[in-house]
């Protein structure tokens, strides 16, 4: 599975951070089993994955909270599967942010600095920068909690900022914000990205927050890795069943294969060529057009629109049953509720998961 | 989302708990050894072979019977009057605005530092015959002087007095826990105020009720300064047989068959406690039983028919004009009851500024004479510098030792730390009478009576549960993350401690060493005992001026006491983080 997506825009490079067969078990338990992942120097991967996927656990391995039971992981081509936590170089956003309550804003930021001896006069300078450069200059000499939790997000961003770590890793960092908050934020960090050139681990649950951030997404599963690619490889040619569900909508289609057509219970639909029994074909719901209930590969009725401005989605209920959504974009009648419609589709949109 | 785990660096890494090894050892050593041995000697006879012979005494004899009757039905008298007062008090409080909760809860929690000592002495004085509830009835015309002391009645009430603070602070977290907002909702389905607090309030604020109830009865049950002060030999209760029994006729049978008796019944408490509610409800926190069977249905039926009889009553005022909003007759109780629990400690104050040479209220002149008195007299300041010596000595290793072990137990994943804990409240449970006692025995044998040490190493054993309980809090609220943050940050596990987690618990540290000095300074029954009438500490010596005679002297005492108190409760609240 990893071979055929690891797309890697420093090919030849040795990677910055590079996971080899590294496994977890927790008494009879495997959270994570012999991963393989490598993260470029300058790259910002999202861990994508429901909760209990292990990418927690992942992620506490990397920065040396927690000791995998077997497996290496090298960071700038050293092998640190061991090193003590406090002195790897490494920066944490913590899910709550973990700023310390008695230190002032500053004093938070500065920590990091005064553990590696620096000077003073250096430490001021780079903590206004670090300051200016997530724009909270006028807190200073604030408590952590008369700041919001926007601003409380951007002090711990700022933290791990300031000593240049060559790896952060951001566990759900914007979890705890609001909708709105929390897009702000993901284009503040778009912009700290791309200014500073660092190379960001992200934690998520969050699909959408995984495809508007990600140079590349690693997606898991259950202690595995389900599919690595660029958001748009993940999200157009989903490599499994998991990966078409797990990230947007999706219509999946099983049958036997026959004469070149996939003999669902709901009719026949054209088969792909290099189809082998027991996959099923994918097809996004923007993909579907809408027709006269004579003319599509499948027909169904209409059971429920739900608008929403751009678009709208439509849920079409097959004969067996089976439920199909469709997107229709803006602009077009709304087929009502209740009338019968054909469904059909591009061959080129459609996809083999298994 | 998983939680983060504590690092897991090292394959065989030893549970923190060990850190509770010399708190635990020292409770052994100077609590369940001697208690053993205690009961051990109450099976034996004279000769030293197996036999009930002590436990036929006890029973057989009809003045030690009356004297069990009388302890416990004190004690229930005490923790019905307790939770009746209580819980209006708590609820009052819960459902204050935040803000101004603080500002009362001043006013609940000195009462509650007070010595009970300090508290009777003030009924003693309040309530005698040249009192001033004597003088104003006299001045009325209601009779020529009053006795109001020296009976049953006033037993209860000043018993109740003294241990009512411990019963609010008690049923408060449970009260405050309750989601105000499940009344209001019972309001929109329809109940009166009266069916929404019985149907929904009351029931949820039962563990809370239980746990005061538990704690106001232990704690009476070796209580021996209220029916010593203010009541009359018909109230003798098992404290002062213990401490007549041992300390004038060395009886270790007899007083080993009553600590064991003490105890079984407040192991009996305990667990029908944990039966019903859970011991974790102790602390506040809430069990996710249900409880079915006999008693949930008489407790339905209870519930129903009181807020029937709400109903009823409530009808019946809203016909009395100026009654239709009843907010303020819980205002009004409350305010009566908090006055009460200060006035006769803030008494005091005029009295020891008088210059009669008798205590009267109000006093007719203003003199010193009386902290001369107290100032010239090597025992009252004797006694105080011991308090204060052997006060520092006893918060400082109990903060050490409670410290450390709260510290384990708040990081131990073992299910020992359940055990340790209870340990911990140990000295909190058993009955402090019992608990000197036993001390006394221990230190009989190895010389220590009579000796600063000696109290100050039983001082240390009955602070530790309350410096271990407030440390504890703090480290189970703390935010480890926070140290996991501190690490990858570069800190190393000595910076991480000193500049990270350090200077956040500091406060409640203090707070807990502050609050260990005050137990110790007010302690009076291990100081009784251990101190074998020779190491006088100042409430022990108020104690044996107060049976000797009431001067004016004992009020200049008070007020040092009272001033003390006052400081370091002050200081210990605004080290202690919010």
């Amino acid at each position: 599975m990893p071979s055929q997506s690891q797309f890697s825009p420093q090919a030849g490079i040795s990677p910055k951070l590079s996971v080899r067969g590294i496994r977890k078990d927790y008494g009879a338990t495997t959270v994570l089993h012999a991963l393989d992942l490598n993260v470029h120097s300058g790259e910002l991967l999202t861990l994508l994955g429901p909760s209990g996927s292990g990418k927690t656990t992942l992620l506490q391995i990397i920065c040396g909270l927690v000791e995998p039971t077997s497996g290496r992981l090298f960071i700038d081509g050293r092998d640190e599967t061991s090193l003590p936590v406090n002195q790897r170089d490494i920066g944490v956003v913590f899910q709550n942010y973990a700023l310390f309550p008695h230190l002032t804003v500053k004093e938070n930021i500065a920590f990091p600095l005064q553990m590696r001896r620096l000077p003073a006069t250096e430490i001021d300078k780079r903590v206004a920068e670090v300051l200016d450069m997530v724009n909270l200059g006028h807190t200073a000499d604030r408590l952590p909690k008369a700041l919001s939790g926007g601003q409380q997000q951007r002090v711990a961003l700022a933290r791990c900022l300031v000593y240049r770590p060559s790896v952060i890793l951001m566990d759900e960092p914007l979890g705890a914000l609001d909708r709105k908050l929390r897009e702000s934020m993901q284009i503040e960090i778009k912009r700290i990205h791309r200014e500073t050139g660092a190379t960001i681990i992200f934690v998520t649950h969050d699909q959408e927050e995984a495809l508007a951030l990600s140079d590349r997404i690693c997606l898991m599963n259950d202690g595995v890795i389900a599919q690595v690619g660029t958001p748009q490889e993940i999200y157009e040619a989903p490599a499994n069943r998991f990966s078409a569900e797990f990230i947007g909508l999706s219509n999946i289609f099983d049958g036997d294969i026959a004469d070149g057509m996939l003999r669902s219970a709901d009719g026949n639909i054209p088969a792909v060529a290099g189809m082998q029994a027991g996959d099923g074909l994918m097809v996004r719901p923007e993909h579907i057009a809408l027709t006269d209930p004579a003319q599509g590969f499948l027909s169904g009725t209409v059971t429920e629109t739900v608008y929403a401005g751009a678009d709208t989605r439509l849920l079409v209920a097959l004969e067996s049953g089976k439920s199909i959504i469709v997107r229709q974009a803006a602009g077009f009648p709304i087929a009502p509720i209740g009338s019968s419609v054909g469904l059909t589709w591009q061959s080129s949109a459609i996809r083999i998961v298994r | 989302m998983a939680e983060w785990q504590s690092p897991s660096r090292r394959r065989f890494k030893l549970d923190p708990l060990w850190l509770a090894g010399p708190g635990i050892f020292y409770l052994v050593l100077l609590l369940i050894v001697p208690a053993a041995g205690l009961m051990f000697l109450s099976f034996r006879d004279s000769s030293g072979s197996l036999s009930f012979e002590t436990y036929r005494q006890m029973f057989g004899a009809g003045i030690y019977v009356q004297v069990l009757i009388n302890t416990f039905s004190i004690a229930m008298q005490t923790t019905i009057a307790c939770l009746l007062v209580g819980y209006p008090l708590a609820y009052w409080l819960a459902k204050m605005p935040e803000k101004r909760r603080r500002l009362v809860m001043w006013l609940v929690l000195l009462p509650f530092w007070m010595s009970a000592l300090l508290k009777n002495f003030a009924w003693m004085v309040l309530l005698s015959r040249r009192g001033v509830l004597s003088q104003i009835l006299t001045g009325m015309g209601i009779g020529g002087p009053v006795d109001l002391l020296y009976g049953r009645g006033v037993v209860v009430f000043a018993m109740a007095h003294t241990m009512l603070p411990l019963a609010a602070l008690t049923m408060l977290p449970t009260l405050l826990s309750i989601d105000l907002g499940l009344a209001r909702a019972a309001k929109t389905l329809g109940a009166s105020g009266g069916q929404a607090f019985w149907r929904i309030v009351f029931p949820l604020s039962m563990p809370g009720v239980a746990a005061a109830g538990l704690l106001v009865f232990i704690s009476s049950l070796g209580f021996f300064i209220t029916p010593a002060l203010l009541g009359s030999p018909r109230e003798t209760v098992i404290g002062q047989l213990l401490i007549t029994q041992v300390q004038q006729l060395l009886n270790w049978q007899l007083a080993g068959a009553i600590a064991v008796m003490l105890l079984v019944v407040t192991l009996a408490v305990c667990l029908v406690y944990d039966r019903a509610f859970g011991i974790s409800a102790v602390s506040g926190e809430r069990s996710d039983r249900r409880s079915t069977g006999l008693f949930a249905r008489i407790g339905t039926v209870v519930i129903a028919s009181a807020a029937r009889v709400t109903d009823i009553l409530a009808g019946v005022l809203d016909v009395v004009p100026g009654l239709r909003r009843r907010g303020w007759l819980l205002d009004a109780f409350c305010v009566l009851v908090m006055a009460m629990l200060l006035v006769p400690v803030l008494i005091f104050l005029p009295m020891a500024f008088g210059s009669s040479s008798f205590l009267e209220f109000p006093p007719r002149g203003y003199s010193l004479r009386w902290f001369e008195t107290y100032w010239n007299s090597s025992n009252w300041t004797g006694a105080t510098m011991r308090s204060f010596g052997i006060a520092i000595v006893s918060a400082l290793l109990a903060s050490a030792m409670g410290g450390i072990a709260a510290f384990g137990v708040a990081r131990s994943k073992s299910r020992i730390g359940n055990v340790a804990f209870l340990l911990f409240m140990l000295p909190m449970i058993i009955p402090n009478i019992v608990i000197a006692v036993a001390l006394f025995y221990l230190f009989a044998q190895i010389g220590l009576i009579a000796t600063d040490a000696g109290i100050a190493l039983g001082h240390t054993l009955t602070a530790l549960p309350v410096v271990f309980v407030i440390i504890l809090t703090t480290f189970k609220n703390y935010d480890w993350r926070l140290d996991q943050a501190a690490a990858t940050l570069g800190a190393t596990r000595m910076g991480t401690v000193r500049k990270v987690t350090w200077p956040i618990v500091k406060g409640s540290v203090v707070a807990a060493f502050l609050f260990g000095f005050l137990h110790s300074f007010e302690e009076l029954t291990i100081a009784l005992f251990v101190g074998g009438g020779v190491r006088q500490t100042l409430p022990k010596q108020m104690w044996d001026d107060v049976l000797l005679q009431v001067s004016p002297t004992l009020a200049a005492a008070s007020v040092i006491i009272l001033a003390v108190v006052t400081v370091v409760f002050v200081a210990a609240e605004r080290a202690r983080p919010r």
